[in-house]
């Protein structure tokens, strides 16, 4: 790749709203992994009395059950926002931008 | 004060005692004697189908590999949806299959929560790492890591820590191999490890990338599949409510109630986001795995294969959990009729807690036993037979890796300069791959008494302190230099293993001594920040006139890690 290129790019207003937008959300959804994960751990850490309580009065069944595969469910389910996003909307963007080199 | 300086003190000793659990789970599933069983024929057949079919995908895999990217990256022309598959496959290894289930068995809940920890990082990798890795690699990791920087020392580098990773992690499978394979086919244990080293020297001598990527597809298929099935056997059994199945879980569980909450698995939340931080950073630091985002076209297909990885992952957890609390029925609980099939000795209908130590095995033949249960013999031997592929994908990916490291990374780039040709190149990757698979043969057979839990825990470690830090760092921070790298790196590779052999693990369980020089089991929080530490620091003081260029170098690798261009495209067949 030519230093012209780079430069072409980097000058590029459209380089610029791609990383900010891009890394924006990148962050976002990282955060909000973390958030959801740490959460979980610190609950299962501090508050095992609430994960224990029985879903509905008399059952087997635990609160901890059901969030405990929504945690794992969320990870699925942000991973398909993100790819969604970022095959779209940035590809797309991305597209323009290298097409100002042909 | 002073107890709040003892209990962060204490925390801190947790968090790095959590540190090894991974290892803990592998340690069930490798360690200690085995007891040989008698011959399994229906295990056996079904494995020789399952060679034959992926011998024949070597030879079809082999008239397809013709150049350097078609053995290294199967021509680039793998689906996402098919690499996603492929690195779910390396991700489901027998050990996580056994170890998660018999964890479940064990304490219910707990086995859940351990499992989300195993899973949180690739989320992560996926925003922040994958689409920069394939952007600017080629074949390996190290192609990402040397970018912008001197070749040789960065190359040897990451050559030492992906050999070192695939060693120790090829040893641990290797044994764990040899006795999963005495306990479910009764083959005499050298003859599993030959039979296993010997099938992967063909998979990727001949095969190469291809080959091995749809060994793994292929696994991941059964795997997913026979999981499937058990956890939906389970399920009829208790008329597909979940409630039911819990409930007669509580019943027969010696712990009752308890397994359905956070038991004593997690006491803190430090020890815990240790965990997760050593899982994470071991994931996207293992050379073999790092590898699978180079077989794809493009960054819009690694995204994709990282998405689906990440379901299929998900999905065989909760079916492993489910497995594991189907366990808790038909093993501790018994076919119904008094019997207890799956026990040493028959026991007091009354004593659960002795009867929960009773399985034959060991609490990771759960899912084994279990499988028995639900689908008879058959259907066990379909069981036995997908653990033992297992073994055999996992370990023909870390080999290929392994080849790789020596072929494009110390061969070509350090030795010969850029100057050997693809074919010298190719050459020098299968006599590799054939020296891997003897030496990985010879330490099995050598390690045969050994427990060699901690070489999971040792690879794990040093892909997070040594791999991941310079791959992070190089792709983010625009002022590394090629001097803070290499110090950096070492320093997270040779702290990582003195730590550890110094540590109770090798110097006080392997060795004998009657005490370890250094106290905690896992070095990891130490060495990975010293790794990061090194990094910043030597290339903070650096200030030649190598490193002002190899600065100067970070918009164009910033711009192609960012768009793709110049990135490697798929082969032109």
């Amino acid at each position: 790749m030519s230093q012209s290129n780079t430069q072409n790019i980097l000058d590029n207003p459209k380089f610029a709203e791609l990383i900010q937008k891009r890394s924006a959300f990148q962050w976002t959804l990282s955060i909000i992994m973390l958030v959801i994960y740490f959460g979980f751990i610190l609950i299962v850490a501090f508050g095992k009395g609430f994960l224990a309580q029985p879903l509905f009065a008399g059952g087997v069944m635990t609160i901890g059950i059901p969030v405990g595969v929504a945690v794992i469910l969320s990870a699925f389910v942000l991973c398909g926002v993100y790819v969604r996003r970022a095959n779209g909307e940035f590809d797309e963007l991305n597209r323009q931008l290298l097409e100002v080199l042909k | 004060m002073k107890s709040l300086i003892q209990s962060r003190v204490a925390g801190i000793f947790a968090a790095l005692v959590a540190l090894m659990l991974p290892a803990m789970a592998y340690a069930d599933a490798i360690g200690g004697a085995v007891q040989k069983q008698a011959v399994n024929y229906e295990a056996i057949g079904m494995f020789v189908a399952f060679v034959g079919a992926t011998l024949y995908i070597t030879y079809w895999a082999a008239k397809r590999t013709k150049t350097a990217k078609d053995f290294y990256a199967a021509g680039g022309g793998i689906t996402g949806f098919q690499n996603g598959l492929a690195i779910a496959g390396d991700y489901m290894s027998a050990a996580s299959f056994l170890g998660i289930a018999g964890l479940v068995y064990l304490n219910g809940y707990d086995g859940l929560v351990y499992s989300v920890g195993w899973l949180v990082g690739w989320p992560i990798i996926l925003f922040l790492i994958a689409e920069r890795l394939r952007n600017l690699g080629k074949y390996t990791f190290a192609d990402v890591a040397s970018y912008r920087f001197s070749q040789t020392p960065l190359r040897s580098l990451a050559a030492c820590g992906s050999l070192a990773t695939v060693c120790f992690y090829l040893i641990a499978q290797m044994v764990g191999a040899g006795k999963l394979i005495q306990l479910l086919f009764g083959l005499p244990y050298a003859a599993a490890v030959i039979i296993v080293g010997v099938l992967m020297i063909l998979y990727v001598t001949f095969g190469g990338m291809i080959a091995t990527t749809w060994v793994q597809i292929i696994k991941a298929v059964l795997l997913l599949s026979g999981a499937t099935f058990m956890a939906f056997m389970i399920l009829y059994k208790v008329g597909f409510s979940p409630e039911e199945l819990f409930r007669r879980a509580v019943a027969v569980h010696p712990k009752h109630g308890a397994i359905m909450g956070p038991g004593a698995l997690i006491t803190d939340p430090i020890s815990a986001i240790s965990l997760g931080m050593a899982l994470m950073f071991g994931t996207a630091g293992l050379p073999h795995i790092l590898m699978r985002f180079f077989t794809v076209s493009d960054a819009k297909e690694a995204r994709k294969s990282v998405f689906y990885a990440t379901g299929f992952i998900g999905y065989f957890y909760i079916l492993t959990f489910i497995i594991g609390f189907g366990a808790i029925l038909l093993i501790i609980g018994g076919d119904g009729a008094g019997n207890f099939p799956f026990m040493k000795t028959p026991p007091l209908p009354s004593d659960a807690a002795f009867k929960i130590t009773q399985i034959i095995g060991g609490s990771n033949m759960a899912a084994i036993h279990t499988s028995n249960a639900v689908g008879g013999n058959l259907f066990y031997g379909f069981i036995s037979a997908v653990a033992f592929a297992t073994i055999l994908a996992v370990v023909s990916g870390l080999t290929l890796a392994g080849a790789s490291a020596v072929s494009h990374d110390l061969y070509a780039s350090v030795f010969a300069k850029g100057r050997a040709t693809e074919r010298d190149e190719i050459r020098v990757s299968k006599l590799a791959t054939i020296f891997l698979g003897i030496i990985a043969i010879v330490l099995g057979i050598a390690f045969e008494d050994q427990n060699v839990a901690f070489m999971v825990g040792l690879a794990f470690v040093i892909a997070a302190s040594a791999n991941f830090p310079i791959l992070l760092m190089s792709m983010f921070w625009s002022k590394m230099t090629t001097r803070g790298a290499v110090v950096g790196g070492w320093l997270g590779l040779l702290s990582a293993v003195i730590m550890l052999i110094l540590g109770p693990t090798v110097w006080k369980d392997v060795m004998g001594n009657p005490a370890a020089i250094f106290p905690y089991a896992n070095p990891g929080l130490f060495s990975i920040s010293l790794s990061f530490f090194g990094i910043w620091l030597f290339s903070v003081l650096d200030n030649s006139p190598q490193a002002e260029k190899e600065r100067g170098l970070f918009e164009s690798q910033y711009v192609r890690s960012q768009t793709g261009l110049g990135a490697e495209g798929a082969a032109k067949h």
